[in-house]
């Protein structure tokens, strides 16, 4: 019994010694527990928040862009949609290929999207296909079993009611690139598209709006349990430009088929009326994303439909910079309006012939104000030889030409006028007097832009610094406007060149005589340009020169026509450029007379929204 | 003693229905009930409100955990005594059956599809390996003890199931086997410095045991070590449940209301991540109460299996008390990040029948030692001479 009763004493003691044991990590157990549940509760309690609560941004709806009387010329459509999330769909081609049998999918679609599938992190959401019909989203979400990680969605699309004819002016939406995320996580949502090129670009922060945020309670997997509050952001606002979009329809019709460009602006306020590049493309197109054989097709077609011809064409201005060269030559002394040259033709400068348009028997003698009525090219190269390009230069530059108006608009280019220092630096050499033969009659080294030129005609007009306006309202807030300034030049002079535009239209040796306008609408004064794309090589002179019609489309000379209204209290002035549209009276005038006209019907800068025009049944009927 | 008869030995000292009815410890009862309360509480918050699926075949299967108990307890003392060997025979050859045999589950082969039934070998032999080395104990004396090669054969006997047990692979009971085993090494007196060589040789050997070691299982110890490193992958489950547990502070989200649980960011909430969820809905004032309940029940155990005079039946009531410990200190540490994620169920309140039943057996063993305790048992019996 002795054994046993050691052999109980030492179970006695192991069995404190065990309990002892066991007691002592029971309280480890209590004091983590004390440690997780009470000291770092804090912590984890946020964890825990940040492990069920997502925040979801919800996009704002993009403002809607409106002409100058409310039309809309981009609204944000309904569109039914269906996106991908990798990370659900396992297999995304296999998925795919199930989808294609509800709805169709091009295998150009399917190599964009399994790309965006690589590129983008698994678990976010990537575009399938867009502006489903009713039926095929009805039959989306009836398949989904089917279908995993196949999201159908009510999502946005823009929309351009007015189309092509306001393609350049307006631009158009896209998906975000890489190159475009700032961080902002607006721009991290799938589908989402910003403004790439016109107005949408421009205005595009006003445009975009606040994205608001949902709160949701999410379970592990990422599904949503439910919503635990919204901020519905707020909607982008919408833009209001000057331009009368009727009015640019109409010019637009005017100049179908022709590659174009037409612009009608205020006088007084700078107001873009019309901006009009021909031909233009589907807006929408870009915003859905183009397939690789229209994109080819717009890059390659000779009309360039790519290029806003009025912002970023630049050509020779021809004669229609002639107003430029006379008023330099006045307020310089250079020559009173009684000076007077006479033209037998043709000019010779050393061993170089420079002719005039009319080259027999030539205009005889003429004073200013015919020199510019007939448009003699031996009047204005002699009085740029007498003042030289620097004098011109200064004048034209006062008038708008040779600098960008930093409209904001992407690609708006600068034209060019040329100086003595500016071909020293360029190319090194002197300025020859040949050169101001070339530059007295718009050619040679100066370009400009339509829109320049239309501003030019305004200034000379109105005597004012006019700057190109395009943005009316935005943000809800008209935009900053300041009377422009009158430009320092004597109003005598400027009233000689005026006759004289005027005489274009209305003198018995006008170039543009069938541009006059008919009775009650006031009279036009105007200017036409012929700008040669190529240099008539002198076996050609010697030959025979070509007409216009008589050659290949791509050499014709660019047409321009620029004009003012009413002559005898400005209102409206016109650019028109016909690219390779032969002669500046044939192709050009008729068009900016028929846009004056339809401009002074409208009278669109006095005109209030929802106000009925005078006089006009048609018009009223659209 | 011989194994003559069946009765032989048995009539003696025999006690009636009645005197075996009164040594039941009743609060012991009552204590294992409330357990299993707290663990129905916790299943109807994960079935959402409702008894089924898990609350209702919870209770199912505490009742017929408590007839198994009975049955256990009210059988002599001796009948176990003689049973403890063929026992973990069985219990052995089930474990190499399962081992050439067994159903692949949850990626480990643990259990036997024995037509109508499933059994899981490893959990009749944590009970099993109890009453054999109870009894290899029973039979040694005070000096015996003391003598080294004394401690080959119970060593084998430990070691041989827990390794089967590491090869399915289960990690966690064949740690729990070595445990309880160790705990009754200790109670029969094996010296420090003995176990003190054991645990040196075993650390020793780790650089070779690592490569025994399951990719998963490796991947566990390297994630318990630093969950942070992985938090997606194999670190989720112990972030996850650290974040349940500590934003459930000191009086929790109340009950169904706990959201880690809720949005199935806790893994497992129904088996071995149930404490998570209790400490995120009822905080630490409920988790403290599940523990004063457990530490109640081992308390208890020790009282009662103190009383007990025979070396079998106090061996047999501690090693179930042990084993009991190293149930909740395993499953307890593991969902705070203080152990590996290891296997472990939390015993009375974790959904599942084998772990159970196997914890009402045991207990059934404790209240039977407890009934017996004055019954004398032969030192020497049906020890090999």
């Amino acid at each position: 019994m002795h054994r046993d009763n050691s052999r109980s004493s030492m179970f006695t003691r192991r069995a404190a010694l065990l309990a002892g044991g066991q007691a002592a990590l029971i309280s480890v157990l209590i004091g983590r527990m004390y440690y997780l549940q009470v000291l770092e509760s804090d912590q984890y309690a946020l964890l825990a928040d940040e492990n069920r609560i997502h925040y979801r941004l919800l996009a704002p709806q993009r403002g809607r862009i409106l002409d100058r009387f409310g039309e809309e010329l981009a609204n944000s459509q309904q569109n039914l949609r269906a996106l991908v999330v990798a990370e659900r769909a396992g297999d995304v081609a296999r998925v795919l290929a199930a989808l294609r049998e509800i709805v169709p999918i091009s295998e150009h679609e399917e190599r964009r999207i399994l790309r965006e599938v690589r590129r983008r992190r698994s678990f976010v959401p990537v575009p399938v296909i867009e502006n489903l019909t009713w039926e095929q989203f009805s039959a989306l979400n009836v398949h989904s079993p089917n279908l995993p990680g196949i999201q159908p969605e009510i999502g946005e699309t823009r929309g351009y009611p007015k189309g092509e004819a306001f393609s350049h002016l307006i631009g158009y939406v896209a998906a975000v690139a890489e190159s475009d995320l700032t961080g902002e996580p607006l721009l991290e949502l799938p589908g989402y598209k910003i403004g790439k090129n016109g107005v949408e670009r421009l205005q595009d922060d006003e445009l975009r709006g606040k994205a608001g945020a949902q709160r949701v309670e999410v379970n592990a997997l990422g599904r949503i349990i439910r919503e635990l509050a919204r901020d519905v952001g707020q909607r982008g606002a919408d833009v209001t430009l000057t331009v009368d979009a009727e009015l640019q329809a109409y010019a637009a019709d005017r100049v179908d088929g022709e590659s174009a460009s037409v612009v009608v602006m205020d006088v007084v306020t700078g107001d873009l009326l019309t901006m009009l590049s021909v031909p233009g493309y589907e807006p929408g197109a870009f915003t859905t994303g183009l397939s690789q054989r229209a994109w080819q097709d717009l890059v390659s077609n000779p009309l360039a439909p790519l290029v806003n011809k009025t912002i970023a064409g630049q050509y020779p201005p021809g004669s229609t910079f002639k107003m430029m060269v006379a008023l330099a030559a006045l307020e310089m002394g250079a020559i009173t309006p009684e000076y007077r040259v006479t033209c037998s033709g043709m000019v010779e400068l050393g061993t170089h012939e420079f002719y005039c348009w009319k080259r027999k028997p030539g205009h005889g003698s003429l004073k200013l104000v015919e020199a510019i009525e007939q448009s003699c090219d031996c009047y204005f190269y002699d009085v740029a030889r007498k003042i030289g390009i620097d004098k011109i230069a200064e004048t034209s530059r006062r008038f708008g030409l040779g600098h960008s108006y930093r409209l904001g608009l992407p690609g708006e280019r600068p034209g060019l006028m040329p100086t003595r220092d500016w071909k020293r630096v360029t190319y090194g050499q002197p300025w020859h007097p040949g050169d101001n033969f070339n530059a007295g009659i718009g050619q040679g080294y100066v370009l400009s832009t339509p829109l320049q030129l239309a501003t030019m005609t305004a200034r000379l007009a109105s005597g004012r610094a006019v700057v190109p306006r395009l943005i009316k309202e935005s943000g809800g807030k008209p935009a900053p406007f300041a009377d422009a300034p009158a430009i320092p030049v004597s109003s005598a002079n400027l009233k000689i060149v005026q006759e004289g535009m005027l005489r274009v239209v209305h003198g018995t040796g006008g170039t543009a005589k069938r541009a006059r306008l008919p009775d009650g609408l006031g009279q036009l004064a105007g200017k036409t340009g012929s700008s040669q794309v190529r240099r008539i090589s002198k076996a050609e002179r010697q030959t025979k020169v070509r007409k216009n019609e008589e050659k290949p489309w791509i050499e014709r000379d660019h047409a321009w026509f620029v004009c003012y209204a009413p002559a005898d209290a400005p209102r409206y002035a016109c650019a028109v450029l016909i690219e390779h549209g032969g002669s500046g009276a044939g192709a050009a005038a008729p068009v900016a007379r028929d846009v004056m006209i339809e401009t002074l019907k409208r009278d669109p800068s006095r005109r209030q929204p929802g106000e009925r025009i005078a006089g006009d049944a048609k018009a009223r009927e659209t | 003693m011989s194994f003559g008869g069946p009765t032989l030995g048995l009539k003696e000292n025999e006690l009636t229905l009645v005197q075996k009815l009164l040594g039941i410890r009743w609060l012991l009862l009552i204590l294992i009930g409330m357990a299993v309360g707290v663990g129905v509480i916790g299943l109807v918050s994960v079935g959402k409100g409702r008894f089924e699926p898990w609350a209702d075949r919870q209770i199912l299967r505490f009742g017929v955990g408590l007839i198994a108990l009975f049955i256990v307890a009210l059988t002599d003392i001796r009948i176990w005594l003689r049973l403890a060997y063929p026992l973990y025979a069985l219990a052995l050859a089930l474990l190499l059956a399962v081992h050439f045999f067994g159903t692949v589950a949850m990626g480990a082969q643990r259990w036997l599809d024995l037509g109508p039934v499933n059994i899981q070998p490893s959990e009749v032999m944590k009970i099993a390996l109890v009453l054999a080395l109870a009894r290899y104990f029973h039979g040694l004396s005070y000096e015996d003890v003391g003598r080294p090669h004394y401690l080959i054969v119970p060593m084998l006997m430990a070691f041989a199931p827990a390794l089967l047990v590491l090869k399915q692979p289960d990690l966690g009971t064949a740690m729990m086997l070595l445990l309880g085993a160790a705990s009754i090494f200790f109670l029969a007196g094996v010296r420090f410095w003995k176990f003190a060589l054991v645990i040196g040789g075993a650390v020793a050997a780790l650089p070779v045991a690592w490569n025994f070691l399951h990719d998963y299982q490796k991947r566990r110890i390297h994630t318990f070590l630093d969950p942070e490193s992985d938090p997606l992958g194999a670190g989720y489950h112990i972030l996850q449940s650290k974040i349940a547990l500590g934003s459930g502070g000191v009086f929790g989200k109340g009950f169904m209301q706990g959201t880690q649980s809720h949005l199935n960011f806790l893994p497992e909430k129904q088996t071995d991540f149930i404490f998570t969820m209790l400490a995120e809905e009822f905080g630490m004032v409920g988790g403290l109460t599940l523990i004063a309940i457990y530490v109640a029940i081992m308390i208890y155990g020790y009282a009662m299996a103190l009383r007990v005079r025979h070396q079998f039946g106090r061996l047999v009531g501690l090693g179930v008390v042990s084993t009991f410990f190293f149930y909740v200190f395993i499953n307890m540490a593991m969902v705070m990040g203080v152990v590996p994620v290891v296997g472990v169920p939390l015993p009375f309140v974790s959904y599942g029948g084998s772990a159970m039943l196997t914890l009402m057996i045991g207990f059934g063993l404790l209240t039977n030692a407890y009934i017996h305790r004055d019954v004398p048992l032969p030192q020497h019996g049906g020890v090999p001479a």
